[in-house]
């Protein structure tokens, strides 16, 4: 269910890093709290992330959910996708449904993040 | 059993836009009197517009025939027992609707001469004078719209005095427990917001304010009886902790009607407070408005209260538009007028005596549905209720259902919903508030029915998952309304 | 007391039932120092026959003259379907429309409601309703905000005066700045030579209304151009919702907002009418207040709902677009019901007629201004404009505003308004007094 390849946050997002450059996501466990997800709100190309601030939200019908950054970086691109097919992040959140790509601006900060045996633990699955 | 409702016949009715024609109409103006301009000619043909386009073109027939079949599709109190918590749907007197269409008063033009408008000023009079003594307040100021708009113009009279004593203070205290209109009033108000833990009675937690009572706070917001019907038995030494750091006390009088005369927030320390008329004092919610939120103070906030003001001169009233420490206007002319006359109306109906029976009838009703409910569903806080009682859904969500299900599921016992899933501090909530207006039969059978769901939730919870079952409108898809919103008919839509 | 339905022996059944002694003792845990232990002082209840007296008495007082008195309440004919489909308790005594499966009544006329606005005013969305007018255009306002990331708010003088001291009080409280632009003093519209000088590029709305104050119908189009020019919106207030069946609909602009008191809500010496702010699709996320969307039920019905709740502050507290909940829906309603009574063609011919016992008025009148106008227009009397208006009302006729009361500059002339409901003869003795030397 969560891949090897990813780093997770407690707050239920993940980063793959490929380069310079991060996908940011959120997690399976995060979609299926929120339930059918309606819109996401994403930053804009070239704002700057920070890690642990907010960076978008997700909503349901009822509900919304901030996004935190789980790495800084200058945003690179959006998931044009999800504003016409918000749903996509119900069905393949660790894959088509990434969020943003990020340009990397402090690489090591990937080490502080969960890998995913960990994060399985701190959803108490393991 | 479901003993208060059996299917019968209800028609369907598309929008007014489908069954619109070309030349069918409505109306007839009179003869004109004077000669017809040329709308081209007077404001230039590019001012002008060419139609309406798609606006609909019907009979009167057609019309009344629209709105009535839509209106059998709604539910109202005087179809039944209404149990939204906090929301306090009780009965809305018809002789309001008379009083408030009076012609003399629903005529009147804001800026007719005072001289023609001393009718009208003496309902804003005498209102004012009554809802001072049902709050044991100083001042009143009936201008805001509604509850929200009342809580902006609060937290504005208390911005207003603490700069005119010239400190800036940065934070409004919102317990967990609060309305979310609270945490948004004070955000619109330029406040940062701080939330306050609840304890483990549901009620103001004094330790945790203690800590959070400082030097940088303007005021506190909060409900009393608060949102799980609770009275703040610790109202007075909140104050005291607030008022010692130069903290004010804001009141949401959303549960007024729990108060009115046996106790006056004026006299438990309360500086500022807003009433919802459309709650405590019976104007109708009309599907979602309007309402009216009369804002009272204590003597010290009175200086800032929203212009014009109403005063006494010789034989006449005068609206007092120069008051240099007011925080200004909050809505154009006076305030919803229609609605402060309904309030009155009711009022003087019920009469001092009459309103404190009101107060203890909502009590009753609303303890006599906790001690009948308790058996079968969790009361998360045990102590004493006021005018509504919150149980969690703990039991019924073992099963998998929870307090939106059975809340639909209540829809085929004929019975509108209580409030779900708020206040937040409660699991699952399932908030219900009777208000005094209801005969014990119906209470009896809200409560038969409430107790049958619970048997329905342990024998067959699919069942009340899949309700409702008798309605002519089954469950609404809320996901596709919100990922593909239609929010206007098109031809051919 | 008549509201009350329980007889004593139903009330001893139940105390029996819960364990209570009597009712004081519901609220015995309520502490002694808290408790009110006295009667309120107010006067035992009164019957229904007194309480219809009371208010036909103070209603008598009002005098209830035709009256030439616009400025953001007009005198217009109410259709009796208004009043018959509003009194229908299902409507009446309903609440907000969360549980969409006993409430598509309210939910399908909000959506006729949002379209209808739509089709009047050529935006895309619209909701369901604000206040009034004058709260609209601080959300509006807001909204700009929101949507430009500026702080500052250009309006039109021109703009009803109580309107920008609604706005003014909610900048004070804000980081919001407000500055005004003036209007021409021969034609009486928005001076755009100002509004072009006032603008810099953190500006987030020009604030304009049309017609405007004065009666006078402004150019949208010009004022939308200076706006987007300078990166801002424009906001387009309206107060004489009647005028829409005429003029062109304000499509240039970004955000429209006003008043709909002419649609059937009594003048009710100020309230409750309904606001409503409509606007583009593009902006709708940045929108205030309550919406109706269609959907389907699980039989595959047409089906309405409350959606894009996620604004609300219900759900977003301090976060939420607006603190607004109780909004106006039974107002809403009625000016829907008024929509639909007159129609395409009954709404232009309604307004036709506005247009043409004004112009019969002004024709007879040295008007101050010199712009095409709606159903409102300024004039100047030889004498005093109090002494005229107190003459009128001898002759039991509310006359029009004096102007020095919002604007010292226009101190003695007059803003009249006539609409449908304004007979000639009355017209008459208006332009007699005015004119007389």
């Amino acid at each position: 269910m969560y891949p090897d390849n990813l780093r997770y946050t407690k707050e239920h997002e993940w980063v793959k890093v490929e380069g310079a450059t991060g996908t940011i996501g959120i997690t399976d466990h995060a979609q299926k709290e929120l339930g059918d997800i309606v819109y996401v709100d994403l930053p804009k190309v070239g704002a700057v992330v920070e890690t642990g601030k907010s960076l978008g939200s997700v909503e349901s019908v009822k509900a919304v959910s901030e996004i935190y950054a789980p790495v800084s970086g200058e945003v690179l691109e959006i998931n044009a996708m999800l504003s016409a097919s918000p749903e996509k992040l119900n069905e393949d959140p660790h894959g088509e449904a990434w969020l943003v790509k990020v340009k990397l601006s402090s690489p090591d900060e990937i080490n502080q993040l969960m890998s995913a045996a960990d994060y399985r633990k701190h959803l108490g699955e393991a | 059993m479901i003993n208060k409702t059996r299917q019968h016949i209800n028609q369907n009715e598309g929008l007014i836009f489908e069954v619109s024609s070309p030349g069918k109409k409505g109306y007839q103006l009179p003869d004109l009197d004077v000669p017809e301009i040329d709308p081209a000619a007077a404001l230039g043909v590019a001012a002008v517009r060419s139609e309406i386009e798609d606006f609909p073109e019907v009979s009167e027939v057609e019309t009344i025939r629209h709105f009535t079949r839509l209106s059998t599709q709604n539910y109202g109190i005087d179809l039944g027992l209404f149990p939204l918590g906090s929301c306090t749907m009780k009965y809305n007197p018809r002789i309001n609707e008379t009083v408030a269409r009076t012609p003399g008063l629903a005529w009147a033009h804001p800026y007719q001469p005072e001289s023609l408008s001393q009718g009208c000023l003496e309902v804003v009079a005498v209102l004012e004078r009554m809802l001072l003594e049902i709050t044991g307040m100083d001042a009143v100021t009936l201008q805001p719209a509604a509850g929200a708009h009342g809580e902006w113009t609060g937290i504005m009279l208390v911005r207003a005095l603490h700069e005119s004593r010239g400190n800036g203070r940065k934070k409004i205290l919102v317990p967990d427990s609060a309305h979310g209109t609270n945490p948004a009033t004070a955000a619109m108000c330029g406040y940062t917001v701080e939330n306050l833990p609840s304890n483990e009675y549901g009620m103001l937690d004094l330790s945790a304010l203690e800590r959070q009572a400082n030097e940088d706070v303007a005021a506190m917001m909060v409900t009393n009886p608060n949102t799980v019907g609770v009275f703040e038995a610790d109202i007075q030494k909140a104050a005291a902790i607030l008022h010692a750091k130069g903290a004010l006390v804001y009141m949401d009088g959303a549960n007024m009607n729990a108060m009115v005369g046996i106790t006056r927030p004026g006299d438990f320390g309360i500086d500022v407070m807003h009433l919802n008329l459309h709650k405590t004092f019976s104007t109708p919610h009309g599907g979602g408005g309007p309402g009216a939120g009369p804002v009272a103070v204590k003597k010290q906030l009175e200086p800032f209260l929203p212009v014009p003001r109403l005063r006494r001169v010789g034989e006449l009233w005068t609206l007092d538009q120069h008051r240099p420490a007011s925080i200004g206007k909050v809505r154009a002319f006076i305030g919803n007028f229609g609605v402060l006359v309904r309030a009155l109306s009711y009022i003087l109906a019920h009469g001092g005596p009459g309103l404190r029976n009101a107060t203890l009838d909502a009590i009753l009703n609303a303890n006599y549905i906790r001690k009948a409910l308790e058996p079968y569903f969790e009361l998360p806080f045990k102590s004493p209720s006021m005018h509504e009682c919150v149980f969690g859904d703990d039991r019924q969500a073992a099963k998998g259902v929870k307090t939106g299900d059975i809340a639909k599921r209540l829809i085929d016992y004929g019975f509108h919903p209580y409030t779900t899933s708020f206040p937040m501090i409660v699991h699952g909530a399932l908030m219900i508030e009777p208000t005094e207006t209801e005969p014990k039969q119906e209470l009896d059978l809200f409560i038969d029915a409430m107790i049958s769901i619970a048997k329905e939730v342990e024998e067959d919870p699919k069942f009340v998952l899949a309700a409702p079952h008798n309605t002519r409108t089954s469950r609404v898809d809320e996901t596709t309304a919100a990922r593909k919103p239609i929010l206007r008919w098109r031809p051919g839509q | 007391m008549r509201y009350l339905p329980k007889s004593d022996a139903e009330r001893r059944q139940m105390l029996d039932e819960i364990g209570a002694r009597s009712l004081d003792d519901l609220f015995a845990h309520l502490p002694e120092p808290v408790r009110l232990n006295r009667a309120l002082d107010i006067a035992p209840g009164r019957s229904e026959y007194e309480i219809v007296d009371y208010f036909n008495k103070l209603g008598a007082q009002c005098g209830n003259y035709p009256s030439f008195l616009g400025a953001g309440v007009y005198r217009h004919y109410r259709p009796v379907l208004c009043d018959v489909v509003v009194s229908r308790g299902e409507f009446l005594t309903s609440y907000t429309p969360y549980q969409a499966e006993i409430a598509q009544g309210s939910l399908t006329t909000i959506f006729e409601f949002q379209t209808m606005v739509c089709q009047l005013t050529g935006m895309d969305v619209a909701n369901a309703s604000m206040y009034d007018g004058s709260t609209a255009v601080p959300e509006a306002a807001l909204m700009a905000m929101r949507v430009t990331g500026r702080e500052r708010i250009v309006v039109a003088r021109a703009v009803h005066p109580e309107y920008r001291a609604v706005l003014d009080t909610n900048a004070r409280n804000r980081e919001m700045s407000v500055v005004e632009f003036a209007y021409d003093a021969s034609t009486g519209l928005s001076d755009l030579a100002a509004l072009e000088a006032a603008m810099d590029n953190q500006t987030a709305a020009v604030i304009m209304q049309s017609p405007n104050f004065f009666g006078g119908v402004e150019s949208v189009k010009a004022a939308a151009e200076i706006a987007h020019k300078h990166g801002a919106l424009l906001v387009l207030v309206f107060t004489e919702a009647v005028s829409l069946g005429l003029l062109k609909p304000p499509c240039e602009a970004d955000i429209v907002c006003g008043e709909l008191q002419s649609f059937a809500i009594s003048p009710s010496y100020g309230g409750p009418f309904a606001g409503v702010i409509a606007t583009k699709e593009k902006f709708l996320r940045q929108m205030p207040g309550r919406l109706a969307g269609q959907t389907k039920d699980s039989n595959g019905n047409r089906a309405f709902c409350l959606t894009l709740s996620t604004r609300e502050q219900h759900i977003r507290r301090e976060k939420a677009t607006s603190n607004i909940c109780t909004n106006q829906a039974l107002i809403a309603l009625m000016a829907t019901v008024f929509m639909t009574v007159y129609g395409k063609k009954g709404l232009r011919e309604l307004a036709t007629q506005n247009l043409s016992k004004a112009h019969y008025l002004g024709g007879q009148l040295a008007r101050k201004f010199s712009a095409p106008y709606f159903n409102e227009l300024v004039a100047t009397p030889r004498r005093a404009a109090g002494l005229v208006n107190d003459e009128l009302l001898g002759q039991g006729i509310v006359g029009g505003l004096d102007l020095g009361r919002f604007y010292p500059e226009l101190s003695g002339s007059l803003l009249l308004c006539a609409t449908e409901m304004s007979q000639r003869a009355d017209m008459d003795k208006v332009a007699e007094a005015i004119n007389r030397a």
